[in-house]
């Protein structure tokens, strides 16, 4: 499979990547090498094979439902690029 | 005396322990040092204050003899662990500047046991690559240089450094230190800390380890914390050290290893004394070699390297058997695949609100593709692309859950290994010696990709690798054996890594920065 120059603008919109029209070109060689890398894996015969969740065989662990952490919003909002009071700033969302 | 920043980790513990120099004097040592190594470009932050704040808690410590484990020992800290109140990157434009309010549980961990922190360390940026020269910082100038020998490429794989002429013409073309944990492996190579945390998704600790003649061992998935490590790829992503010996490696490795509650990845079995097992007997032990990783055009001195390596073992003791891993050339197109796929995931939430750089846009959504555009470098927005085309609608059954199916048989092919009774497979640690800075940028970035070609397998099936200098290239330069270990069975490692060091010796590089 290989990618097309709209294909390389969609995925790049879905990974919120501003991408030049002058820089599609070099994408789409480099996105197609890769992919034309991992197409060896369709030769590899999966019928009937689990694909891997875990690499080592563990239950999930569960914890008592209770409150561990909190009453830290200076913490949190320490490295904010932008607050007001107790918030994050963004641009406007909704108009 | 030996200048206090030559002496092993073991050595300077027990040097402290019996007085013969301070834990102040061994930090500014260490300080000293890595002033004068700015051209290495291994730190990207130092933190002298803080080193000689914990030193001189630790010399107080040593002198109520209440010493805990690496009490007054001075590490260097890879840039992907969060360290409190000190900033951490990644080495990524996008983490800005980025100061954690917490501290990752491996390094709590070694200050816990009386470590003391040097400062930050130079990786390629979100630990993606294999040279250390996608970091935001910029490369990381690998101590060794190249020297023309005399010698053919077998007889300086016997003989080690003694047979390498340095007053030969040499070439002085900056070499990579491998990565992503090339500040690590420089930091440790070259006497810039006693040892060093770095992760491993893909080869990031053995590589560098490898193209540096240092130690590296990526445990067992889960027998790190990855709390409070940058995430690359979750499945894959193990804490280990680098240091300068088998033995200085088992001591960090048991202090940066047990179960954490907030990781739930973490396992909860007790961590062993890995010190204890250097010097066990490895007469009867199996040691299976992979026909796999015999790969077609490999260079002469990677094999010769290899089958020395088997020489070592067999003289130790060891039973040398034949196995098969058939699945092996199907681990690096799975693993970029799942890698990338994960990552795409984890680096989402670098969007510039919470944290980090911020890049102004029409509105949100713009605000968010500026931000990754200026914050992502060229290597993580290729990957971040790839990991998003892959688990598009769509695309997901034929990538991903196809690579996921292949991963299952890559592990499959180790379990039914060690079923018939092998204790480790060696194998080569990677297919070349370093190369240049720049010497791949025109390059597909596949070339790159294929470094990783024998240390990938490992964390795809979760098991534990080390990496072992073993020999120098016909350049000089150092080369590495790797040996893989069942689950959670570091300590085997630890016992068959030691045998082959100390049958190889120890390769140091000449100081010129």
């Amino acid at each position: 499979m290989s990618v097309d120059a709209a294909t390389v603008r969609r995925i790049a919109h879905l990974a919120r990547i501003a991408v030049a029209d002058d820089e599609i070109a070099h994408l789409q060689g480099e996105l197609n090498a890769i992919l034309a890398f991992v197409e060896q894996l369709s030769e590899v015969i999966t019928d009937g094979i689990e694909p891997m969740t875990s690499v080592i065989p563990m239950e999930m662990k569960k914890r008592e439902d209770k409150v561990t952490d909190g009453g830290i919003s200076e913490d949190v909002l320490r490295n904010a690029p932008a607050r007001e009071g107790n918030y994050f700033l963004v641009p406007k969302v909704v108009e | 005396m030996t200048e206090l920043t030559a002496l092993t980790l073991a050595e300077a513990r027990d040097g402290l322990r019996k007085r013969a120099f301070s834990a102040a004097e061994l930090a500014d040592a260490h300080i000293v040092a890595i002033e004068q190594a700015r051209a290495l470009n291994a730190y990207v932050l130092e933190t002298p204050d803080t080193a000689r704040a914990m030193a001189k808690n630790a010399d107080a410590r040593l002198k109520a003899g209440d010493a805990r484990p690496l009490e007054g020992l001075p590490l260097g800290i890879k840039d992907l662990f969060a360290t409190k109140d000190v900033r951490t990157t990644a080495c990524s434009r996008i983490l800005d500047n980025f100061v954690p309010t917490y501290e990752s549980t491996v390094t709590t961990q070694l200050w816990r046991d009386g470590a003391v922190m040097l400062g930050k360390l130079n990786n390629d940026e979100f630990a993606m690559g294999s040279s250390n020269e996608t970091s935001c910082f910029g490369p990381v100038v690998n101590p060794w240089r190249r020297t023309r020998t005399r010698v053919n490429p077998s007889s300086a794989l016997q003989e080690g450094a003694s047979r390498v002429d340095p007053t030969c013409d040499g070439s002085n073309t900056p070499l990579v230190p491998g990565g992503s944990s090339g500040g690590s492996a420089v930091a440790v190579a070259a006497l810039l800390c006693l040892g060093a945390t770095a992760t491993d998704t893909g080869g990031s600790i053995r590589q560098p380890a490898t193209f540096t003649g240092t130690v590296g061992i990526k445990p067992t998935y889960g027998r790190c914390s990855r709390w409070g490590i940058v995430a690359f790829a979750s499945s894959l992503d193990q804490a280990g050290p680098i240091t300068r010996t088998v033995r200085d490696a088992a001591i960090l490795l048991r202090s940066m290893a047990g179960h954490d509650p907030k990781d739930s990845t973490s396992v909860d079995r007790a961590v062993p004394d890995y010190e204890a097992a250097l010097g066990k007997p490895v007469k009867g032990m199996t040691i299976g070699i992979p026909n796999e990783y015999r790969l077609d055009g490999m260079a002469p001195e990677i094999d010769a390297l290899w089958k020395q390596g088997v020489a070592w073992l067999k003289d130790a003791g060891a039973n040398i058997v034949d196995v098969s891993l058939p699945h092996t050339k199907y681990a690096l197109p799975a693993y970029y695949i799942v890698a990338p796929a994960e990552a795409s995931s984890n680096l989402a939430r670098y969007d510039g609100v919470r944290y980090g750089l911020r890049s102004p846009g029409r509105d949100v959504i713009g605000m968010y593709e500026k931000t990754r555009a200026e914050g992502f470098g060229a290597e993580v927005r290729r990957r971040v692309m790839i990991g998003t085309y892959v688990l598009s609608a769509g695309y997901y059954d034929a990538y991903y859950l196809r690579a996921q199916k292949v991963r299952t048989l890559i592990k499959r092919d180790f379990e039914e290994c060690f079923a018939k009774g092998v204790d480790a497979i060696l194998t080569p640690a990677t297919p070349t010696d370093a190369f240049g800075i720049g010497e791949k940028a025109g390059a597909s970035p596949i070339e790159m990709y294929l470094n990783d070609v024998f240390t990938v397998t490992v964390n795809m099936a979760g098991l534990p690798g080390i990496a072992v200098p073993a020999g120098l290239s016909a350049d000089g330069l150092p080369l590495g054996l790797q040996l893989i270990g069942r689950p959670f069975d570091e300590e085997t490692l630890f016992t068959l890594g030691a045998a082959l060091e100390q049958a190889a010796g120890r390769f140091k590089a000449e100081r010129w920065w």
